[in-house]
Order: C-alpha cells, then sequence, then structure tokens
C-alpha cells in the first residue's frame, strides 16, 4: 500500500515507506481479524475459551489420563466402602478423595470418579456437539430456504418451526427415548444410544437456528450483491451457498456456541431422567440422579457431577458471549 | 381486532391437530418398533385368547389405525364408551383414552395432578418476573456499578446450573444440614394445610424460578440499556421530566414488549423445568404422570400429558399474541 508511485510527477512529496510514522499507516483488516482482535482483548471470553478447549482434550484424552493416574471407570474398589454405615458410602471424608482417588469414589461399588467424570466429558461433548452439527445443517438449509425463496416454502418450513417449538420437546424426547430399542443398525452398547440422544436433541434445536437464519437471509435476499449476481446469471444454489452462506457465516457460529451449552444440559436431563445412555456407561446426568439416594449422606458424589456440568455450560456461555459481541458489527 | 383473532384461532386449532396426529402416529408405531400388541399392556402375558381379543374389542384396538385415531380425536371433543357387549368404560369428554395401568379414563388423574404442576409454574413464574426483571433493570441503571457486576455474575451462573442440581444442592443445605425446611410431602396440598404446603413448595419454586430470573434479568439489562440510548429518552429528559416518569413510564414500556415475547415462548420450557424439578423435589404432577407412565409403558398416559401440555402451551401463545396486538397494533395487520 505504501509503495512509492512512479511517473507520478509528485516524486518529492513521497516518503519512504520505513519513515512513515507506526500511527499513520493504515492496514487493511478483515472482518474476521478485527473480531479476533477484540476477542483477544476480551479476557472473560478467552478465559471460557480455554476451559472449552481444555474440556475438549479432556474429552478425547480421556484413556490417556485415567491411565496416568492409574484408574479406571468399572472397576469396583468395595474394599474402600465404609462397612460400619452399612450403607454403601465411600469411607474417609469428601467421598472418599485421595491420591489414588483424587475426585474420590462412587457409593455401593466404589468405582474411580475422576475417571468417571471424565469419560462423562466425553460422551457430554460427543452429544453436544453432535447434536450442535445436526441443528445447524438441518437449520441453516432450512432457514434460507425459506427466507430465500418465500411464498409457500417459507409458509411450509415456518409452520414445522412454530409446531415444534409449540411441543412439550423433553417429555417427547423421553418418550421418544424410552421405546427405543437398544440394538439399532446392527450397533451394540452405548453406540445406538449416543445415535439416538443426537438426533433427539438436535432434531428439536434446529427451529431456534432456523428462525435466525430466515430472519438473516430475508433481508439479505433484497440486497444488491444478490441481485448482482442473479444478473450475471447465478442460479438459486449459487446463490444460496456462495452469496448468502458465507454473509451468514457470524450468527450461525456464534449460535453454534451458544447451542452446545444447552445440548449439555439436555443431555444430562435426559440421562438424569434415565432415558439417557445407560449405565454402566459413566454420564454426568446419570451420576446427579443416582446422587439423589446418598446426598445426606454423601454430599461430594452429588457435588462433583454437578460441578462438572456447571463449569462446562458456564465456559462455554462465557465464550459464545464474547464471540457475539466480537462479531457484532456494530460494537467497538 | 376481529378478524386477527379468528385467524389466530384457526391456527390454533390447526397447530393443535397436527400435534395430535404426530403423538398419535408415534405411539401407534412404537408397539411395532417394540414388537408388541398393545393389548398386551392392559391384560397379563398368559391370558385366555378369548379374553385378549374381547378387550380388543372393547378399546377398538381391533379396528384400522385411521379409524382408531378418528376415534380419539372424537372422544376428546365428545366422550367416548369402551364397550364390548355388557362390559363398557363410559369415559366422558374430553378422552384421552384409558390408562393401562388402572384401566381408567386418564383425564381425572391429568386434570388432579395439573393443578400441582401449575402452582409450581405460576409459583415461580412470579417470582422470575419479579426477581429477573427487577435485578435486570436495576443492573442497567447502575451500569457497571459493583451491583451490576454482581448481578450479572450470578445471572451468568444461574443460566449455566442444571435445576436437577441446584434443586438438590438445595434440598441438601437447607433441609438437611441447616433443617430450616421440611422435605417436600407430596401428600400435602394447599387446601389439607396451607401451611406446610407453602413451606413445600418454596424451594421448588425457587429452584425453578432461578434459572429463568437469570435469563430474565440478563434479558432485561440489554433491552434497557438498548432503550436509554432512544433519541425519545434524551427528549423525555430534556423536556424536564422526572427520573422516575422518564424510566417507569417511557422506558418501561418498551423494554417490557420482547419480554412479554420471549414469556409466551419460555412456558413451553416451563414445562420441560417442571419435570425435572417435581422429580427432584418428588411432587405429584403432570412430569411425575409422564415418567411414571415410561416406567409403567403406558403410552395413554404418556399421550395424554403430552397433547394436554401441548395445548397449554399454544393457548399461551395465543393469549401472548393477543396482549401483543393489543400493545402492539401493527402486529394485526401482518
Amino acid at each position: 500500500m505504501t509503495a512509492p508511485l512512479h511517473d507520478s510527477g509528485t516524486a518529492t512529496l513521497e516518503v519512504p515507506a520505513d519513515q512513515v510514522p507506526e500511527s499513520a499507516k493504515i492496514t487493511g483488516r478483515s472482518p474476521g481479524r478485527i473480531a479476533w482482535n477484540r476477542l483477544k482483548k476480551d479476557k472473560v471470553a478467552l478465559g471460557g475459551g480455554i476451559v472449552v478447549i481444555l474440556l475438549i482434550l479432556v474429552g478425547i484424552l480421556a484413556p490417556v489420563l485415567c491411565a496416568l493416574v492409574g484408574q479406571d471407570p468399572d472397576t469396583f474398589h468395595t474394599n474402600l466402602l465404609d462397612a460400619s454405615l452399612g450403607i454403601g458410602t465411600p469411607a474417609g471424608s469428601f467421598g472418599g478423595m485421595s491420591s489414588t482417588h483424587l475426585l474420590g469414589i462412587d457409593p455401593i461399588s466404589g468405582r474411580d470418579l475422576f475417571s468417571r467424570v471424565v469419560y462423562g466429558a466425553q460422551i457430554s461433548l460427543i452429544v453436544a456437539f453432535g447434536s450442535a452439527l445436526l441443528a445447524v445443517i438441518i437449520g441453516v438449509v432450512a432457514g434460507m430456504a425459506a427466507g430465500f425463496f418465500g411464498g409457500w416454502v417459507d409458509s411450509v418450513i415456518s409452520r414445522v418451526m412454530d409446531i415444534l417449538l409449540a411441543f412439550p420437546q423433553l417429555l417427547f424426547s423421553i418418550a421418544l427415548l424410552s421405546v427405543m430399542p437398544d440394538k439399532l443398525f446392527g450397533l451394540s452398547g452405548s453406540g445406538p444410544r449416543i445415535l439416538v440422544l443426537i438426533f433427539v436433541i438436535g432434531f428439536f434445536g434446529w427451529p431456534y437456528i432456523g428462525r435466525i437464519v430466515r430472519g438473516q437471509a430475508l433481508s439479505l435476499r433484497e440486497r444488491e450483491f444478490v441481485e448482482a449476481a442473479r444478473s450475471l446469471g447465478g442460479g438459486s444454489v449459487h446463490i444460496l451457498f456462495k452469496e448468502l452462506l458465507p454473509n451468514l457465516v457470524a450468527p450461525i457460529l456464534v449460535y453454534t456456541t451458544l447451542m452446545i451449552p444447552t445440548n449439555i444440559l439436555n443431555e444430562a436431563a435426559l440421562s438424569f431422567l434415565g432415558v439417557g445412555v445407560k449405565p454402566p456407561t459413566p454420564s454426568w446426568g446419570q451420576m446427579l440422579s443416582d446422587s439423589i439416594q446418598y446426598y445426606t449422606v454423601d454430599p461430594t458424589y452429588m457435588v462433583i457431577p454437578g460441578l462438572a456440568i456447571f463449569i462446562t455450560v458456564l465456559s462455554f456461555n462465557l465464550f459464545g458471549d464474547g464471540l457475539r459481541d466480537a462479531l457484532d458489527p456494530k460494537g467497538n | 381486532m376481529l378478524l386477527y383473532i379468528l385467524r389466530r384461532l384457526l391456527n390454533v386449532v390447526v397447530m393443535l391437530l397436527v400435534v395430535a396426529t404426530i403423538t398419535f402416529g408415534i405411539f401407534f408405531l412404537v408397539p411395532l418398533l417394540q414388537h408388541t400388541d398393545p393389548v398386551m399392556r392392559y391384560i397379563g402375558k398368559n391370558a385366555n385368547p378369548v379374553a385378549i381379543a374381547g378387550i380388543k374389542v372393547k378399546l377398538g384396538l381391533d379396528k384400522p389405525v385411521y379409524e382408531q385415531f378418528w376415534l380419539y380425536l372424537k372422544g376428546l371433543v365428545v366422550g367416548r364408551d369402551y364397550a364390548n357387549g355388557n362390559d363398557v368404560i363410559h369415559c366422558p369428554a374430553p378422552c384421552f383414552g384409558i390408562s393401562t395401568q388402572t384401566q381408567t379414563p386418564v383425564w381425572p388423574t391429568l386434570l388432579h395432578d395439573v393443578t400441582v404442576t401449575g402452582s409450581l409454574a405460576a409459583g415461580a413464574a412470579v417470582l422470575w418476573l419479579v426477581f429477573g426483571v427487577g435485578t435486570g433493570v436495576v443492573s442497567a441503571l447502575r451500569k457497571r456499578t459493583a451491583i451490576d457486576r454482581v448481578a450479572m455474575v450470578t445471572a451468568l451462573a444461574g443460566v449455566s446450573l442444571p435445576v436437577y442440581f441446584t434443586g438438590l444442592a438445595a434440598s441438601a443445605l437447607f433441609v438437611y444440614n441447616l433443617g430450616w425446611l421440611q422435605p417436600t410431602n407430596p401428600d400435602v396440598t394447599f387446601t389439607s394445610d396451607p401451611g406446610a404446603w407453602f413451606q413445600g413448595m418454596l424451594l421448588p419454586w425457587i429452584t425453578l424460578a432461578f434459572l429463568f430470573a437469570a435469563t430474565y434479568a440478563r434479558l432485561t439489562r440489554a433491552t434497557m440499556l438498548d432503550v436509554l440510548g432512544e433519541d425519545y429518552i434524551r427528549t423525555a429528559r430534556a423536556k424536564g421530566l422526572p427520573e422516575r416518569t422518564v424510566i417507569g413510564k417511557h422506558a418501561m414500556r418498551s423494554t417490557l414488549t420482547p419480554i412479554m415475547t420471549v414469556f409466551g415462548m419460555d412456558l413451553g420450557g416451563l414445562l420441560g423445568g417442571a419435570i425435572l424439578t417435581e422429580n427432584v423435589f418428588n411432587l405429584h404432577g403432570l412430569g411425575f404422570d409422564a415418567l411414571n407412565g415410561i416406567t409403567k409403558n403406558d403410552l395413554p398416559m404418556i399421550m395424554g400429558v403430552t397433547l394436554f401440555a401441548a395445548f397449554f402451551i399454544v393457548m399461551a401463545n395465543l393469549i401472548v399474541d393477543l396482549l401483543y396486538a393489543v400493545v402492539d397494533p401493527r402486529v394485526r395487520l401482518a
């Protein structure tokens, strides 16, 4: 940008690039760069983001972490339970926390809670990300189609979204999950359950993102660049995916980040009610639901999965809020 | 306005029909997925074939699916008699079917338990509207002060805490450790012992309200700040109106409109929250019926709760829409 202009006749006014004061340099910044600079300044959001990355690593590295502390989520340690009380609560204070069992053990079976929380993170994040992806795909395609084509397409899609939003969702998810067979598509174990959870949560989640995308598409389609693309002979598919979609990336990104914590809460709620992943596969919601029987004698067993959910959801919320502020074109 | 109301009412009817169709469709398909005959839910596995056939005829399960659906819809409006010869179960309108557990109509149970869910939801709604909106307004007016920061951090924590954790933690603390409150007894009703009932409902109300209050505080603060930046607020101040009138009369009206919309939409989620709260505090409301129906495989009960709940959500949205049309005349034309 500061390259000297030859043959311009104003050579005497030229200042060599290295003598221009730093503040006078005008550099072009892409919207992505602006957002990143804003996000870097938002310490709270950045902190949330770091915790999110750590949690994802914990989920991926669950087997490694468990091997490091020498524990696994399924081995019983009944010798560590308090025999004197006769109700199977862990011996020792704080739910049997020790250097070998960092977060203590669970009542009755004495399984290591650290490994169960770590594997619980894996399940929770797989379901949350999977269902967010599903919701985003359906929501974006349906929302763009509704907003862009208008007319009867819009009427049908909007009506479907209205109906889904009027559904008692949790109730319906419970009913659907409770009748799902444990074997599906030749898969057994916790696999089919996780797939069904992703499907159910994603299916009820898409109207939220669909509504936002529809609204954006509705206003974007009147803009000049869309008209220009059309006059140059661009087809509907080209305009939808090459012209509209890049302009929708920011809101989609923000709402996906904010949808993940909701999905984590939904997964935990379904597991809490006993229709999520089946034991012995560890899940935070299921641990909380187990803890109802023991929370008067072993409150640690309730606090640990509760805190796990809280920290995860909170950091996603903090990061999502920061991302929204950073990507807001009206912000400064 | 009349035309608008009529159009919205038609919309409600269509919506409920669709929900009923989907619900019925799924619950008709479920036995197929499970490879079970629905009639077996009503009668023991070792019953003789004559008795099975008799119940099938009585409940109309021998008829084709579209006829069963029609009879179900008709039963909702005018009631229905399940009959096989002299063996009759009378199911007055609105007939939501016969429970497989008790062999009696589902409706009386729904009608009884909706009062529990209703009082839980209503109490929580009052709490969260007062505290949520109140906190939001105070936060917006005292922007960037200590009060604002504490309120917003609490609100963010509130959005991130699941009801089933706050509920458990609250009862562990207040009921078992501090002993301030008695555990909630599901058999105590408002009419049998108002004092004990109120005391038992206190924690469920606060737990359920906390989650929503947090969302409302955040929303109110953001909206209020937007509104306070508007020109007409500056005009009102420039005219020399007292600050109380500017905030209470001019700013509040615009702030409350989006909150009303969200309130209407939240009633659907409220039922979800109520199911979880009922579960934590052992209250026998609609959520309890649904979960109980699921463990006992009582499909008519689950279907009844789903439809009944959908009816409430749709009606609540209708009321919000109508209120909206009263406040903002432009809506009527849309």
